[in-house]
């Protein structure tokens, strides 16, 4: 494959580009789901193509496409390169890219079983049984399921003479119960919503996470749910579950943190951040106990944005976000390092595919877990008085990332460090750095889960991506809860 | 030669071509093949520079075969003999392994399964001068676009994109069912130090886009909205701009479907046939309208219908794939759902969804108003260009929350005061189609948060804001 990406190298070269990469990607997946005891949908799919970047007069160009063949992949490289003449025409400075090693490197995500070759029988099999626990629940009026495996082999090769073979492995499971009786649809899902829990390793997943044990327990929750009260309007104390502080995290820090954002360069789409550049190493994010990371490394563990290198060439790396409440880091390229005084990019350019350009993504956004022994049971014993919020169910935040709306699931009243009554249509609201300066414990590391978000998009054309999570039940004091149903 | 080879457009012949080699390979009862693609390009810039410019060349083969009650679906982007059979064998391997569900249907003949009277002509999309747009020429309207903001001191981001695409489907029934379209698209934001403005424009001729002017009304919404007040939330009598009232609305129309109803997921449950909005809202599904734009056809090849699905504020009818149709006739539900058979809104076999309508046209108002005449009947209320982040709180009394975005204005005593700070809603769909005063002349909106529509301004009562962020 290394030859057909040299081909587009050597034509970008001749036509004049200064610089010039080629990302060929072999991309794979698979997609079972069920819906009321029945197959929903079984599809594989595969995508084989070749993107080429280039920067020509000082400006960026990109042309992709679905045709290997010798001539096409050269008329690809060589329409890149007219492409960022065009661009050169609008312009108000020179690209130019802060300096990295070239490597040749091969790495291929920790796997145990190569989710592709299970058989999809057995597959369907665990889906319907899950499926059928869901719907022996008397009031469930839909049950869902979904199991999903991706594999991305791509080869990238750069005009600075690196050579990088890289290969990708996703697994994500989940499943959804629905009530609906009078005038009040209801829902539960495992082990989170909107697609479950996905991580970037193989097949093990599915076996890790007590699928069908838990399938009656979130039935029974969602039937429940229609005849609990309604979640109080007021000012709580709240406990997160760990999948809904990983969602909090990717709304309210790691986009905020996006430095293409931070410059202006979404304002179209996606937005701008608060997170201006005079803020680096000044502003309080959060309280004391707030540390957060981007960190694409292996040893962060198998988040959805893990990877031995970015879609640049840059190694993986671990950048401390917020230290003790202190933010301290942006998500840069080898374009916008130079805009922070960094002389080198954080490696977090990605693209979903080779068809799409890579843009500065989230890698595994993570909250470290407390450092004082603290579990999930132990937190609520420790709340007079609060509401403990679990699962995402309605997510908003503006378009510099300060004011935030989540509704969850379902809510539990706490009183005297007990569960008392079930919650329904909890949600809460807020801003972001008040939110985070509100944090005052966060359960450590037995609780902590590296949670993974598949479907975040941005970029125009839009881009799907992946990014991870990690995070565990956290409480934060005095938050604006119900305010999404005030007025309705 | 690069020109050749980059232009390559998939014809329909091309396709029944490939069809054929699919058929040749399966051993399926009956098969099914999608094909589709084209080219696209986007040129995007930020900070007045281009920053990112690309394209793309993409065809895509997607395979459906079924066996006795079993299907399964498999996609490549290689047309080559090896790949055809293996998307082939791929499909079948899934669809062998299931159990038979006696609910899915052979697939549609020709003609789509659909009554032949009710199809009727769509006018041609696709125009030479969108399809022959050079990267140059994008870049030429991009600095038109900059030298806007340049006169106004200010910054602009945004996009210009054009594309050309084809879309067919054929199966082992004889149906075979092509269309193309060439797509253009223009976004413009002008920032200014405390606030911004912005507009958004697509047609399928390039022509239509007036790449300028909307670049002078995004730069006049940044400068007249600059040192925004705060202003405290609750609730207000709003103008909605036609992208702010499509990218909220849209996200009721997957409700429409039939099967959202037997799976009682939608907030229609029980409600077909009431009157759930006001006496002035009429909304149609009809893909053949003059501002609308996509295939004829479904995910099954059935041809679209034009269907009424709100008659003065009741909710007349739904939208059905042939599946959905067929169990939806044998439910408790049968009388209570207006009229029942395949409307050609199918997505794609296998999915869970159903079906939705996706071109939507509202009705106008009598007498309708201009955002002008609207502003100048309000004595207090706030204007607001776009809309943002907008996510389902509430899925039956159909409430939603997001934010206002890019020039958000107090009106008081008929004028345009001065911008205000962003506010969040969180308002019931149902509620705000109850309380529309008044309404403009429909056009083609685009936002970021639905699907693309026909629909006109409106000015409505009582909109719920329930908090401001801060600016
Ligand atoms: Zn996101």
């Amino acid at each position: 494959m290394k030859h057909i990406a040299d081909w587009a190298l050597n034509v970008a070269a001749l036509r004049g580009a200064s610089y010039a990469d080629a990302r060929l990607a072999d991309d794979r997946s698979r997609g079972l789901a069920t819906k009321n005891g029945k197959i929903g949908h079984a599809a594989d799919s595969e995508s084989l193509g070749i993107g080429v970047r280039v920067i020509a007069d000082g400006a960026w160009g990109y042309a992709a496409s679905d045709d290997l063949s010798r001539s096409a992949v050269e008329a690809t490289a060589a329409l890149a390169v007219e492409i960022a003449r065009a661009s050169s025409r609008v312009k108000q400075s020179e690209v130019r890219l802060a300096p990295e090693k070239a490597v040749s490197a091969e790495w291929t995500t920790p796997f145990q079983i190569d989710p592709l070759t299970t058989s999809v029988e057995q597959n369907l099999d665990l889906l319907l049984k899950i499926d059928s626990e869901l719907c022996a629940v008397k009031g469930v009026t839909l049950a869902e399921t979904n199991m999903n495996f991706r594999r991305e082999e791509q080869w990238f090769v750069s005009s600075e003479g690196s050579n990088i073979h890289q290969t990708k492995y996703t697994t994500g499971v989940g499943y959804a119960a629905h009530a609906f009786a009078g005038s009040d649809i209801q829902k539960r899902s495992y082990p989170n919503s909107f697609g479950g829990q996905w991580q970037n390793k193989g097949y093990e997943l599915i076996g890790e996470l007590k699928l069908v044990e838990n399938a009656r327990r979130v039935g029974e929750e969602a039937v429940a749910l229609l005849k609990a009260d309604q979640c109080p309007e007021g000012v709580f104390d709240i406990l997160l579950d760990g999948s809904q502080l990983g969602l909090q995290i990717h709304e309210s820090v790691g986009h905020p943190i996006e430095l293409d954002r931070v410059l202006g360069m979404e304002a179209n789409f996606a937005g701008t951040s608060f997170l201006t550049l005079d803020k680096l190493r000044k502003l309080r994010y959060g309280s004391d106990l707030v540390n957060v990371v981007a960190d694409a490394r292996q040893e962060h563990g198998p988040g959805l944005g893990t990877f031995a290198f970015d879609e640049e060439g840059v190694p993986a790396q671990c950048t401390p976000i917020i230290t003790k409440g202190l933010f301290t880091g942006y998500l840069t390229s080898r374009e916008t390092a130079h805009a922070i005084g960094a002389n080198r990019s954080g490696g977090t350019l990605r693209a979903e595919g080779w068809n799409r350009l890579p843009i500065i993504r989230m890698t595994n956004i993570s909250i470290l877990p407390g450092e004082k022994p603290l579990t999930r049971e132990q937190l609520i014993a420790s709340t007079e008085k609060g509401i403990y919020m679990e699962t995402n169910r309605s997510w908003s935040i503006d378009d510099k990332r300060y004011n935030f709306q989540f509704g969850c699931e379902v809510g539990w009243e706490l009183k005297n460090g007990k569960r008392t009554r079930m919650l329904r249509n909890p949600s809460y609201s807020g801003i972001t750095t008040e939110f985070w300066n509100a944090m005052d414990a966060i359960c450590s590391r037995d609780e902590w889960v590296l949670w993974g978000t598949p479907h975040c998009g941005k970029g125009q054309p839009q881009q799907v991506m992946g990014t991870g999570h990690g995070a565990a039940p956290a409480r934060f004091r005095g938050v604006k809860v119900g305010s999404a149903y005030k007025g309705n | 030669m690069l020109k050749a080879l980059l232009t390559f457009m998939l014809d329909k012949n091309k396709a029944a071509d490939i069809f054929g080699k699919i058929k040749k390979y399966s051993s399926a009862d009956e098969v099914e093949a999608l094909i589709y693609g084209g080219h696209s390009a986007l040129t995007r810039f930020a900070n007045n520079t281009i920053h990112q410019n690309v394209t793309e060349a993409n065809y895509v083969v997607s395979v459906r075969t079924a066996f006795d009650g079993r299907t399964a679906r498999a996609t490549t982007n290689k047309v080559d003999d090896e790949s055809l059979k293996r998307v082939v064998a791929a499909s079948e391997t899934l669809a062998k392994v299931q159990h038979p569900d006696a609910d899915l249907l052979p697939m549609p003949e020709a003609g789509g399964g659909a009554r032949s009277t009710q199809t009727y002509p769509v006018p041609s999309r696709y125009f030479e001068a969108t399809a022959a747009i050079t990267p140059e020429q994008r870049a030429e309207a991009v600095s038109k676009i900059v030298g806007v903001a340049q006169k106004h001191k200010l910054t602009t981001a945004g996009i210009f994109s054009t594309s050309e695409s084809v879309e067919g489907i054929f199966n082992s029934r004889g149906l075979g069912d092509w269309y193309s379209q060439t797509s253009s698209e223009v976004s413009v934001t002008m920032l200014a130090a405390d606030s911004s403005g912005w507009q958004k424009a697509n047609s399928p001729n390039v022509a239509h886009l007036d790449a300028v002017t909307l670049a002078e009304i995004a730069a006049r919404k940044a400068f007249e909205s600059a040192g925004p007040h705060e202003i405290p939330a609750g609730k207000y009598t709003v103008i909605l701009e036609p992208a702010a009232v499509l990218d909220i609305v849209g996200f009721m129309f997957f409700d429409f479907g039939g099967l959202a109803i037997l799976d009682q997921r939608s907030f229609l449950n029980n409600r077909v046939g009431t009157k759930l909005f006001g006496e002035n809202i009429n909304i149609w599904d009809d893909v053949a309208h003059p501002l609308q734009s996509g295939a004829p056809f479904d995910g099954e090849g059935v041809r679209r219908q034009r269907v009424q699905l709100v008659e003065n504020g009741v909710v007349k009818r739904l939208v059905y794939a042939r599946a959905t149709a067929e169990k939806m006739r044998k439910s408790e539900y049968k009388e209570k759902v207006g009229r029942i058979e395949p409307t050609g809104h199918g997505f794609s076999i296998p999915n869970e969804m159903g079906e939705a309508p996706m071109n939507i046209v509202f009705g106008g108002a009598r007498e309708p108003k201009t955002v002008e005449q609207m502003i100048g009947s309000t004595e207090r209320g706030i204007l607001v260009t776009r809309l943002w982040y907008i996510r389902e709180v509430d899925p039956y009394e159909k409430i939603l929350t997001g934010m206002t975005r890019d020039g958000t204005f107090f009106v008081q005593d008929g004028k345009i005061r001065h911008g205000v700070r962003n506010f969040r809603f969180n308002q019931s769909l149902i509620h705000m189609l109850s309380s529309v005063e008044e309404m403009g002349t429909p056009m083609r909106a685009s936002g970021e948060e639905s699907f693309d529509m026909v629909v006109p301004a409106m000015k409505v009562g009582e909109f719920n804001f329930t908090e401001v962020t801060k600016f």
